[in-house]
C-alpha cells in the first residue's frame, strides 16, 4: 500500500459519486453521491497526513466532516422544501427560475 | 503485508459500496449501502493510522448524517413502506463521463512523481491532534462553530412551516382574478406572516 494506490481509490470513490450525481433523478440520491465524493476528498486529506507527515491533513479533514455534515443539514431542509412546493422530490421539479 | 491485505478488502468493499449507491433502485437501500461505504472508510482510516478520524467518522457519519438522510427520505414520502423508487436516467452517459473523469485522475497521479514513497510516519495520536487543533488552528475552529450555528438556524428557517410551498404552487395554479377572496378585515396586508407565525 503506498500514497498512489491510496489516490487511486479516491479517485474511483470520486468518479462513482460523479456517474451518481449525473444519472440520479432523486434530490436525496444526488445528495448520497455528493457524500460520495465529500468523502474521496477527505480520504485524499488523511492519506497524504500519513504518508507525508504532519497533523495538518488530519486537521484538514475534520474541518472537511463538520462541513460535510453542515451541508446535508442544509440540503435535507431545502428537500424538505421541494417535497412541500411539489409533493415529490425530483429535481427537474424545481424549475421555476426557467419561467 | 497484513497492512497491504487489509487494505485491499477494505478498497474492494468501499467500491463494491459505492457503486451500490449510485445504482441501487431503492432509495432506502442506497441509503444504507452508503453506510457501508462510510465504514470501510473508517476501517481504512484506522489502517493509515487515523484511529481518532475513524471513530469519529463512524459517530458523526454513520450515525448521524445516516439516520438524517433516511429521515430526509422517509419525511419526502407520501405512500408507506420502504418502496422508494430511486429513479435515473442517462446512464451511458454518466458511466462514460465517470470512466473518463477516472481516466484523467489516474493519468495525473501516474504523471506525479513521488507519490510511491512507503515513508511510514509514527501514527497521529489524539493528543497531538487535540494541541494542534486548539492551538494552532483556533481561529478555523472558531469559525467552523459559527458556521454551524449559521447552518443549525438555517436549516431551521428553511424547513419551518411557512408558506413558501404555497406560494411557489401558487405560482404555478391557473388563478383567474375573480376568484381571488378579499382580505378579511381583522388581517392587515403586511403583517400576514406575523399572524401565520402566531397562529
Amino acid at each position: 500500500m503506498t500514497l498512489s494506490h491510496v489516490l487511486l481509490l479516491a479517485s474511483a470513490l470520486f468518479s462513482v459519486g460523479v456517474y451518481g450525481l449525473l444519472t440520479r433523478r432523486q434530490v436525496v440520491a444526488i445528495l448520497l453521491s455528493v457524500e460520495l465524493m465529500a468523502n474521496a476528498a477527505n480520504l485524499v486529506f488523511v492519506a497524504m497526513s500519513r504518508f507525508r507527515g504532519g497533523v495538518s491533513g488530519q486537521i484538514f479533514a475534520i474541518f472537511a466532516l463538520a462541513l460535510t455534515v453542515a451541508e446535508v443539514a442544509v440540503g435535507l431542509a431545502l428537500v424538505i422544501l421541494l417535497y412541500r412546493a411539489h409533493s415529490d422530490t425530483r429535481v427537474d421539479l424545481a424549475s421555476e427560475l426557467k419561467q | 503485508m497484513i497492512q497491504s491485505i487489509g487494505f485491499g478488502l477494505v478498497a474492494l468493499c468501499m467500491l463494491a459500496t459505492a457503486i451500490m449507491v449510485v445504482r441501487s433502485d431503492n432509495l432506502i437501500r442506497a441509503t444504507l449501502w452508503l453506510g457501508g461505504t462510510l465504514l470501510a472508510t473508517a476501517g481504512l482510516y484506522a489502517i493509515v493510522g487515523a484511529s481518532f478520524l475513524a471513530s469519529v467518522q463512524v459517530l458523526l457519519y454513520v450515525g448521524g448524517v445516516m439516520t438524517l438522510m433516511i429521515f430526509g427520505v422517509m419525511i419526502t414520502r407520501r405512500h408507506e413502506g420502504l418502496d422508494v423508487p430511486a429513479e435515473s436516467t442517462g446512464g451511458v452517459r454518466g458511466a462514460i463521463a465517470a470512466v473518463l473523469l477516472f481516466v484523467v485522475l489516474a493519468a495525473a497521479i501516474d504523471k506525479t512523481e513521488g507519490l510511491d514513497v512507503l515513508r511510514v510516519t509514527p501514527p497521529t495520536t489524539t493528543a497531538e491532534l487535540g494541541r494542534a487543533l486548539l492551538v494552532e488552528h483556533v481561529f478555523a475552529f472558531e469559525v467552523l462553530s459559527l458556521l454551524l450555528l449559521g447552518t443549525i438556524i438555517g436549516a431551521i428557517v428553511l424547513a419551518r412551516k411557512r408558506d413558501l410551498g404555497a406560494a411557489v404552487r401558487a405560482l404555478h395554479a391557473p388563478r383567474p382574478a375573480a376568484e381571488i377572496p378579499a382580505p378579511p378585515p381583522s388581517a392587515s396586508g403586511d403583517d400576514d406572516a406575523s399572524s401565520k407565525v402566531a397562529a
